[in-house]
């Protein structure tokens, strides 16, 4: 099972999906490291241990100052999201798709010689995927890393695309490399379930916008629900539970906590009291509704 | 079900492919793309038929529409390929290198009756349609100014190396950031950008290529405002867009997720109290079918097809929209140089 209630990490990355300015004033607000770790305390005082975030480059900066305390961080978890999208998205903009390999696999993929060069060469995709994987999982190394999550431009993209067989790898990969579950962030859940039905990838976490007003629900709201209502093997995960902020925290709770199906809840919050009443409210939410 | 092609695939052609592959009434048939490693990759990971010739792929496929995500140069030859066998056209911004290929593209497709649309994805953005709404409605009494903004961290360094970075082919911040912002304005106001004064096009890092663009802009309504746009611009996250406009009633500021509205007196017609009132994309964003990256490339794609499969057509995007956009970039390289 993995916790109830999770944090996330938008907050620290000016990613604000309902004011520009607002994401403006954040990135001030945690332009230094210490300020994202003191958050991460709050929470953790709160009794949240996990943390969701994508593969940043200033997380980096987080494990290793968690490294340097391991007593104090035992408890604490992981949840990596990958790839922080707009560097490959930037990167592709300025270099092309072979640039940014380049640039992001470690070694040197033109080389015949070692795994990124002989992958690149015989053109083998699955390969490729788990040398970007570990990549992107090497500001992780030492830190406990339960269920390890693809964002949902990647799952989306390769869902539109049809390109199955690279779900089914990255299922397998991430449990065998790196002893985790594999998470999918979506903004299309019905249709990931179905699919993960179709390629045999079973009881998959899926991480999608659950929220009263159906925002980033694509299709409709009541299909939605009818999934989160339904006896189907997926384990769902609730984000934008705030709609980006146009639901009020104990509204927004009340809905999502209706359904039970629902394994975590994804918030993100800043000061102390916040967090704290968050977490109140999902933890009084599920239990009134068992 | 409507039979699509694609003709490019690098971001956008990619984006494009897999929201076509998200929609039910479409079958993503055929991609074109000569890089050996997406040839690879779409043969091996997907049912999509791959081509190195476009012309080739439309001739044996014979797909109803096709979009061409193609530099800048291509366009011209490849959409009227494309039109000249019958297919529908979603051609990517910004349209033609020159006026003159622009205006054969709008004629051909007017002469064959075929649906035509331009990707400039900012016209499905709700705050966008909603401020366009407010003020042709005269919300803000007469406006007398607008800014129109676009900031986005694509060249931090000095180094070349894509098409974006070469002017002959269409490459340059005007071209990729500006031409968001111009044709936003002319979509908003309502009217067409026809001259322009002491435009500035800095090159920062890109050596031949400008990262930036300042001026002042008229438009045909008598309406003159400024543009300020930087693609060299690391104090934000991602491309950031926002349009304003100010009259003798009130202002109106718009950027992807919020709305704001100032109103010198109470308009009960429109809900505005007088002062400020906000709107968020949570009020003024329809639901899609398929969500890849945000609700309006998949809303410009479901125009598109509908358009299509209805006969009644959704021309917001137009060619012929997006040839005035070619119109004035023209008009501010010239001032500029």
């Amino acid at each position: 099972m993995m916790d109830r209630v999770i944090l996330g990490d938008n907050q620290f990355f000016a990613v604000n999906h309902l004011s520009d300015e607002r994401s403006r004033a954040q990135a001030i607000r945690f332009k230094e490291d210490q300020a994202i770790i003191d958050v991460l305390d709050n929470a953790r005082a709160c009794g949240i241990n996990t943390f969701m975030c994508t593969t940043h480059d200033r997380i980096a900066n987080i494990c290793k100052y968690m490294r340097e305390r391991p007593e104090e961080y035992k408890d604490f978890k992981f949840h990596p999201c990958m790839p922080y999208a707009h560097k490959y998205a930037n990167a592709v903009t300025e270099l092309g798709i072979l640039g940014t390999l380049k640039a992001y696999i470690p070694g040197n993929i033109l080389a015949v010689t070692g795994k990124a060069g002989m992958a690149y060469m015989r053109k083998d995709f699955p390969t490729l995927l788990e040398l970007l994987i570990d990549a992107e999982m090497k500001m992780f190394e030492g830190m406990n890393t339960p269920v390890i999550f693809l964002q949902n431009v990647i799952v989306d993209l390769l869902y539109g695309l049809g390109m199955d067989e690279l779900f089914v790898h990255y299922a397998e990969y991430i449990k065998k490399k790196y002893n985790a579950e594999p998470g999918f962030i979506t903004m299309n859940m019905p249709r990931m379930v179905d699919m993960c039905e179709r390629l045999g990838i079973e009881n998959p976490i899926i991480c999608s916008s659950i929220n009263k007003i159906g925002f980033r629900m694509s299709g409709t709201i009541e299909e939605y629900e009818e999934y989160l209502n339904s006896d189907r093997k997926f384990r769902p995960m609730a984000m934008q539970c705030l709609a980006a902020g146009a639901l009020k925290p104990a509204e927004a709770m009340e809905y999502v906590t209706r359904f039970p199906k629902i394994e975590s809840v994804l918030f993100g919050a800043s000061s102390k009291a916040h967090i704290q009443q968050t977490k109140d409210l999902i933890e009084q939410g599920f239990a009134r509704h068992q | 079900m409507i039979k699509a092609a694609i003709i490019g695939l690098g971001k956008m052609g990619m984006s494009h492919a897999a929201i076509l592959g998200g929609l039910p009434n479409v079958e993503m048939a055929a991609m074109c793309d000569t890089d050996s490693l997406l040839q690879s990759a779409f043969k091996k990971l997907t049912k999509i038929q791959c081509y190195t010739d476009y012309k080739k792929m439309i001739e044996e496929v014979k797909p109803d529409c096709v979009y061409v995500v193609t530099p800048t140069k291509l366009h011209y030859e490849m959409v009227m390929f494309a039109l000249e066998h019958g297919c529908h056209v979603f051609c990517e911004k910004p349209f033609a290198l020159t006026a003159e290929q622009g205006e054969k593209m709008v004629q051909m497709a007017k002469a064959k009756g075929l649906v035509n649309q331009v990707g400039y994805h900012n016209r499905y953005i709700g705050t966008f349609n909603e401020m366009k709404r407010l003020l042709a409605e005269g919300v803000i009494g007469k406006p007398f100014y607008f800014m129109g903004e676009a900031y986005g961290p694509v060249v931090l360094k000095s180094k070349g190396g894509t098409w974006r970075s070469d002017k002959k082919n269409g490459g340059g911040c005007i071209e990729d950031y500006a031409a968001h912002v111009l044709n936003l304005i002319n979509y908003v106001t309502g009217s067409t950008l026809v001259d322009c004064k002491g435009i500035q096009m800095p090159s920062i890092f890109s050596g031949e290529v400008d990262d930036a663009v300042y001026g002042s802009l008229y438009l045909a309504n008598g309406l003159k405002g400024q543009i300020s746009v930087n693609w060299s611009d690391d104090t934000v996250r991602k491309m950031t867009t926002s349009v304003k406009v100010h009259g003798d009633g009130g202002k109106l500021e718009a950027d992807a997720t919020t709305l704001k509205i100032y109103v010198k007196e109470d308009k009960p017609q429109y809900g505005l109290q007088k002062g400020w009132n906000f709107k968020y994309i949570t009020d003024v964003t329809d639901q899609v079918e398929f969500n890849l990256r945000g609700e309006e490339y998949t809303a410009e794609s479901e125009a598109f097809i509908n358009s299509i499969l209805t006969g009644k057509v959704d021309d917001r995007n137009s060619f012929e929209s997006a040839l005035q956009t070619d119109y004035i970039i023209k008009k501010m390289e010239e001032e500029a140089a």
